[in-house]
């Protein structure tokens, strides 16, 4: 761990995520393998940025240094104003996978943020069985899983293991939502019905969201702001505004703007995999 | 007749078949009490005796659960010491696999060196037998935690405590259980070693008498107390862990009465 030796200087709150000059390697010198190159990005409060490209191009890279499970190897990230791993952010993840815990009921895994995280966990006993139940009963229903609460993971259908997950990724009114590919394992239908109770919920709380996606319409659909990423080393080579009215309708997808973008979109991660592959 | 009740009632009938045939095949070749006891002469000893027996039973059940207990206490401490560090891992490893390789009676004459003959050595015995199972379950359990769970408690800001308490702990109840299984009926051989070596009480030396005075039906009957206490410990755990860690057996039960 290589501590820097100045104090970092404080920084607005605005800027919800600062990545600075950050790099990220894997392995001993001889083989290390660079998963971000030197890589700034600036998120503000009430963002969605949803982060797009190849795979292995560190998407997830950037979203594990935000979420605190991985540690630059030179620069600095700051969430809400601090350094990581000094807390203040509260966050919410969900993942590729459901990644419910198995031993706990669906009720008691969408309240683990509650158990866990300041300032609920105080009133964690007091609460767990009439406020807190409450929350997440209201919570489940909204996803469409009112009454499955007293199920087990393995009972449920990966579709339903997932919006579950979804449900613990927010129960906790995160100011700071990380999605890494949530969506990518359902069926299309499925996946339509949780962007729109994704983007009601955004504009309802307006968290900041940091997604991680290879959807390019889920980008476009969700997005405020998307970032297409490049592999080998990776980095950031385009960031672009989506300037699409909400409340968004799946129909939005289908206008010529919407189809522009995706479509420029697209041949920028073309020509990333292109240079990729020239260099590989 | 439903599929299970089927095999219950197979199952019983075969192990009763065992005793038959033991029994059956002792009356065939005229074998001497002195021998081999036939299970009714066993039973009926059991019988008759039972006033002289049972405190020694008690006795023996005693011990081994309180060495059991620690056995548990100290088990899972460790296991959770080697679990969640590479050095204490590297360092009690090895030290744990030296001393699980000595035989235990060899270490029984130290406990009576240093407490007396009686009970206290016999807890003692009974409780480095089961350690060794309980820290290997319970290390191997921390250690095959998924790291996605754990992703999951750190996005959270989790402290290192949350994380084992809620995750950790949890995960490794199917591998402790699995554990406590083979511990609880070595904390019964660990006992009656030491009873034999050196007490005036418990099953060990009742059956140290008896053989010492040829009275082979009475150290039979001492053999069938242990298995059936074995045997009830067993169940129990089976139990208790059929309870507690249904989930890693997707099992309907758990999932109606959890």
């Amino acid at each position: 761990m290589n501590a820097p030796l100045a104090h970092p200087k404080p920084r607005a709150v605005d800027n919800v995520i600062e990545l600075e000059k950050v790099r990220v390697t894997f392995g001993t010198a001889k083989n290390a393998v660079t998963a971000l190159a030197e890589t700034s990005l600036r998120i503000d409060k009430g963002e969605f940025v949803a982060l797009v490209g190849p795979s292995g191009c560190g998407k997830s890279t950037i979203l594990k240094l935000v979420a605190g499970t991985l540690n630059a190897t030179q620069g600095n990230v700051f969430v809400a104003g601090r350094e990581i791993g000094a807390g203040a952010a509260r966050i919410g993840m969900a993942f590729q996978n459901p990644t419910l815990l198995p031993w706990l009921n669906i009720r008691d895994n969408v309240m683990l943020p509650l158990k866990i995280v300041p300032p609920f966990k105080e009133a964690f006993r007091a609460k767990r069985k009439t406020e807190y139940r409450d929350r997440v009963e209201a919570s489940l229903k909204q996803v469409g899983l009112g009454g499955f609460g007293d199920k087990f993971p393995w009972q449920l259908s990966g579709g339903m293991q997932q919006r579950a997950s979804l449900c613990r990724a927010l129960i906790h009114d995160p100011t700071l939502l990380l999605l890494d590919e949530p969506f990518g394992a359902l069926d299309q239908f499925t996946r339509e019905e949780l962007w729109e109770i994704m983007q009601n919920l955004w504009i309802e709380k307006r968290p900041t969201v940091l997604l991680v996606t290879h959807d390019l319409k889920e980008a476009a659909y969700l997005a405020s702001r998307i970032c297409v990423m490049q592999a080998r080393p990776g980095r950031i080579v385009d960031d672009s505004a989506v300037p699409f009215a909400r409340p968004r309708t799946i129909d939005v997808s289908f206008e010529p703007d919407f189809v522009t973008l995706t479509q420029r979109l697209r041949q920028r991660i073309v020509a990333a995999r292109a240079v990729q592959e020239i260099v590989s | 007749m439903s599929e299970r009740l089927r095999r219950q009632v197979m199952s019983t009938a075969c192990i009763i078949g065992f005793f038959v045939l033991w029994e059956l095949l002792c009356l065939m070749f005229h074998v001497s009490d002195i021998v081999l006891p036939r299970p009714s002469q066993v039973l009926a000893t059991l019988w008759t005796r039972f006033p002289a027996i049972w405190p020694h039973a008690l006795q023996t059940l005693y011990t081994t659960m309180v060495g059991f207990g620690f056995g548990i206490a100290i088990g899972i401490l460790l296991g959770m010491l080697i679990g969640s560090s590479k050095l204490a891992y590297d360092v009690a490893y090895p030290m744990l696999v030296g001393f699980s390789s000595i035989p235990k009676v060899a270490v029984v004459p130290i406990f009576v060196l240093w407490f007396g003959a009686g009970t206290v050595p016999a807890i003692l015995t009974a409780m480095i037998m089961c350690i060794f199972p309980i820290v290997v379950n319970v290390a191997t359990g921390l250690a095959a935690t998924e790291p996605e769970l754990q992703d999951v408690m750190k996005t959270l800001r989790a402290t290192k405590l949350e994380i084992l308490w809620n995750v950790g702990l949890p995960r490794t109840m199917p591998y402790f259980f699995a554990s406590l299984k083979v511990a609880a009926t070595l904390a019964f051989v660990g006992t009656v070693i030491s009873e034999t070596v050196a007490s005036n009480r418990g099953i060990g030396n009742l059956m140290m008498i008896a053989s010492s005075s040829f009275d082979v039906p009475l150290v039979f009957a001492g053999l069938f107390i242990l298995a059936a206490l074995g045997v009830g410990l067993y169940i129990v755990f089976s139990l208790i862990e059929a309870r507690v860690t249904g989930w890693a057996v997707r099992s309907d039960s758990f999932a109606a009465g959890g």
